[in-house]
């Protein structure tokens, strides 16, 4: 009998959850039974109660199990060597689970299926062939991705393809591609499994997009959070460089592209585009002031594309498939599908990539499972640490840029993170405040000390001074923040600050304890 | 986490190994810090004369950053996610239980140099948080058991 083949994931929220012990644990096991094992360290489904989830690949297909303790897994291993038998753990074939089902996996095809550190098994999964098509016709990239209706996952949801054409059409003797990796959103993890997962697909669109523009060299730009991402990223790049994908011939054609990782240093504000560039140069990573855009004077004065993670690994796709076939999925000028990302409290968090247009009550109540402590949902706040704080009332918002700019909100780059009735809405607008001063660039006053006056103001509301005063002054200063701010960080720290405010207005009222104190 | 003590030539050879390289600022902090566990100060006019920067310019990237320090940490470092989705799933509890039991604040080292407290803004474990990492190893789900096991570690 050839060996078993098991799954055990290396993504970080596996890891997290104990995924090496287990992975340590099973050869010994196995010895034991004297049955030969081999452990594949793949990335994660995305099913993340689950993890970590085991899987053994059988003659009916691969079964999961999991959440896999060190306490089960001798039980557990027991049934994978009986061919995937019964076990309380037994989730079954993962593509049949219905959280999986429900899905649309363009971005995310192969990730948790696929051995990450494997070059072989990403061309056995439809790898490269997207750069294949790209290389027959390199002046029908552009269009091609423009056609797709792609806009930039990061946050601002800026067509891909026109950024792209601008590159492309710039004249300079040195052009760039620049991965933003730097995913600092809380209640986001999509770049971090992509990297983790399947970072072969990365590469392909660094890749194609260097081809469209007539970048050479590409850099990666990883936060310093991510140290497993790192990790993968870095042996990624070298299999493609020594398999002839990367390098002065790319995949044996006239054109050249390399990547290099670069490591972050812990500033949220590296995320914004032009502070990432700053950084990436080796200095403080204040934003720019804009014009010149990057895709005219980016990294070191050169032509630069510079995209989310996300963007760049959905052109594969998009090249192999064809434009069309992408365009098809969505609503409105939200076309594709969105890696969405579950977190917080919630019963079943994880990856959820489908097509625009579901409702965020979709996401939270049938996906998600409603929270993990039983209680009810009191808000959900989508789009990271500057996205709005949406009550149940706008459950009915589908997932689009537009539908949630229409109700003062952002998809951002799609995290959901869910509170219950226990969250205090006037907290959560002061950690807004708080965060935003922590993170500040210092390079604009209404972002530095805006919102360091927004902490003392909402402290001074919920103490009950001059609350209605206090409360004028908030909004003050939240449009002075969102009009005067040179980028998004002041700009859009008005959104959970104000969202919070508009919605859960009773969570500003100063408790009546605290008013018989004083 | 053992370090080496500064070494003016370990220094050297780290800030040589990058010659050439563009942007080569923040890689030759890192691996500085990788070696001596901080950026000590002496390697600011060294890496400020091979990079052609203002030693100003150096300090001010050193400060920036949350991540370089300007002295050595304590024998482990445990980082706390504080982020939004952290705090959903009950993360302030277990963050203020942290202050109490190792009797520090955060950014806070203790007095004996056994633990460094730090926040930190998201470990991208959101779907499994409160999540925090001890000493690079990251774990998630935290409980009060959790978080208490991890503290005991740093004993
Ligand atoms: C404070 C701040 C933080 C940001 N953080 C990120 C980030 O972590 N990752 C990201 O891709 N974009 C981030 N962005 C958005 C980028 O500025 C930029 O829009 C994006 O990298 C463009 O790529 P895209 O068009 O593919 O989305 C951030 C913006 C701001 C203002
Ligand atoms: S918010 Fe704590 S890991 Fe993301």
């Amino acid at each position: 009998m050839a060996g078993l083949r098991i799954y055990v994931p290396g993504d970080a929220a596996a890891v997290a959850c104990g995924a090496d012990g287990i992975a340590k644990a099973i050869p010994p096991l196995a010895a034991k039974r004297k049955v030969a094992v081999e452990i594949v360290r793949n990335g994660s489904r995305g099913m993340h109660w689950l993890e970590p989830m085991l899987e053994v690949v059988t003659d009916k297909g691969r079964i999961a199990y999991g959440p896999v303790e060190m306490d089960d897994l001798e039980s557990v291993f027991d049934a994978m060597i009986a061919g995937g038998a019964a076990h309380k753990l037994r989730v079954g074939v993962p593509e049949e689970h219905p959280f999986l089902k429900k899905q649309t996996r363009l971005t995310f095809a192969r990730c948790g299926i696929v051995d990450p550190h494997s070059l072989d098994e990403y061309l056995a999964h439809d790898g490269y062939k997207g750069l294949m098509k790209a290389l027959a016709d390199p002046a029908g990239i552009v269009a091609a991705v423009t056609e797709s209706g792609l806009r930039g996952r990061g946050g601002a949801g800026f067509p891909t393809g026109i950024k792209w054409k601008t590159v492309a059409d710039a004249q300079a003797d040195r052009k760039y591609i620049v991965c933003n990796a730097d995913e600092g959103d809380s209640g986001t993890f999509a770049d971090r499994m992509i990297m983790e997962g399947d970072p072969f697909v990365l590469i392909e669109g660094m890749t194609i997009a260097g081809i469209a523009v007539g970048a050479t060299r590409g850099y990666v730009y990883i936060r310093s959070e991510y140290p497993h991402a790192i990790a993968v990223m870095n042996d990624a790049i070298r299999t493609a460089k020594n398999a002839g994908y990367l390098g002065r011939s790319v995949a044996g054609s006239a054109f050249a592209f390399d990547i290099e990782v670069r490591v972050g240093a812990g500033a949220y504000v590296c995320g914004e585009e032009t502070a990432l560039l700053e950084s990436l140069e080796g200095r403080r990573g204040q934003v720019r002031a804009k014009p010149p855009l990057p895709a005219h004077k980016g990294l070191f004065g050169k032509p630069t594309v510079i995209n989310n993670v996300l963007s760049l690994a959905s052109v594969p796709v998009i090249m192999d498939r064809g434009a069309a076939y992408y365009k098809n999925f969505g609503v409105g000028r939200s076309r594709g599908t969105m890696p969405i990302q579950l977190a917080g409290n919630l019963k079943y968090g994880g990856l959820f990539e489908t097509a625009f247009g579901i409702t965020l009550g979709e996401l939270v109540d049938d996906i998600g499972g409603g929270t993990f402590t039983g209680r009810p949902v009191k808000a959900v706040q989508v789009g990271g640490p500057l996205g709005a704080y949406f009550p149940r009332a706008l459950f009915d918002t589908p997932f689009d840029y537009e539908a949630f700019a229409g109700r003062d909100g952002l998809i951002g780059h799609a995290g959901v993170v869910v509170f219950d009735d226990t969250a205090d809405m006037a907290k959560q607008a002061r950690f807004a405040m708080e965060f935003c001063a922590v993170e500040s660039c210092g390079k604009c006053t209404p972002c530095r000390i805006g919102s360091t006056r927004g902490v003392e103001t909402i402290d001074r509301i919920v103490e009950g001074v001059e609350p209605e005063k206090n409360l004028a002054v908030l909004t003050d200063l939240c449009n002075t923040m969102k009009f005067g701010s040179l980028c998004a960080l002041g700009g859009f720290t008005p959104y959970p600050v104000m969202s919070a405010l508009t919605h859960f207005p009773e969570d500003f009222v100063p408790a009546p304890q605290k008013q018989a104190a004083e | 986490m053992a370090y080496e003590a500064w070494s003016a030539d370990t220094a050297a050879n780290i800030i040589r190994s990058h010659e050439g390289r563009e942007g080569a600022l923040l890689p030759i902090l890192h691996d500085i810090q990788e070696a001596f566990g901080y950026v000590p100060e002496p390697a600011e006019p060294m890496i400020a004369e091979a990079l052609s920067l203002s030693r100003a310019e150096v300090h001010g990237v050193v400060t920036f950053y949350h991540d370089f320090r300007r002295e050595p940490a304590g024998r482990h470092v445990l980082k706390v996610c504080r982020a939004e989705a952290c705090q959903a799933a009950g993360g302030d509890v277990l963050a203020a239980r942290c202050e109490k039991h190792l009797g520090v604040a955060f950014g806070e080292t203790s007095l004996d140099g056994r633990v460094t407290l730090e926040p930190v803004y998201c470990l991208g474990l959101c779907s499994v948080s409160p999540a925090a990492m001890l000493d690079g190893r990251i774990v998630g789900r935290l409980d009060e058991k959790k978080i208490d096991k991890l503290m005991a570690e740093t004993a």
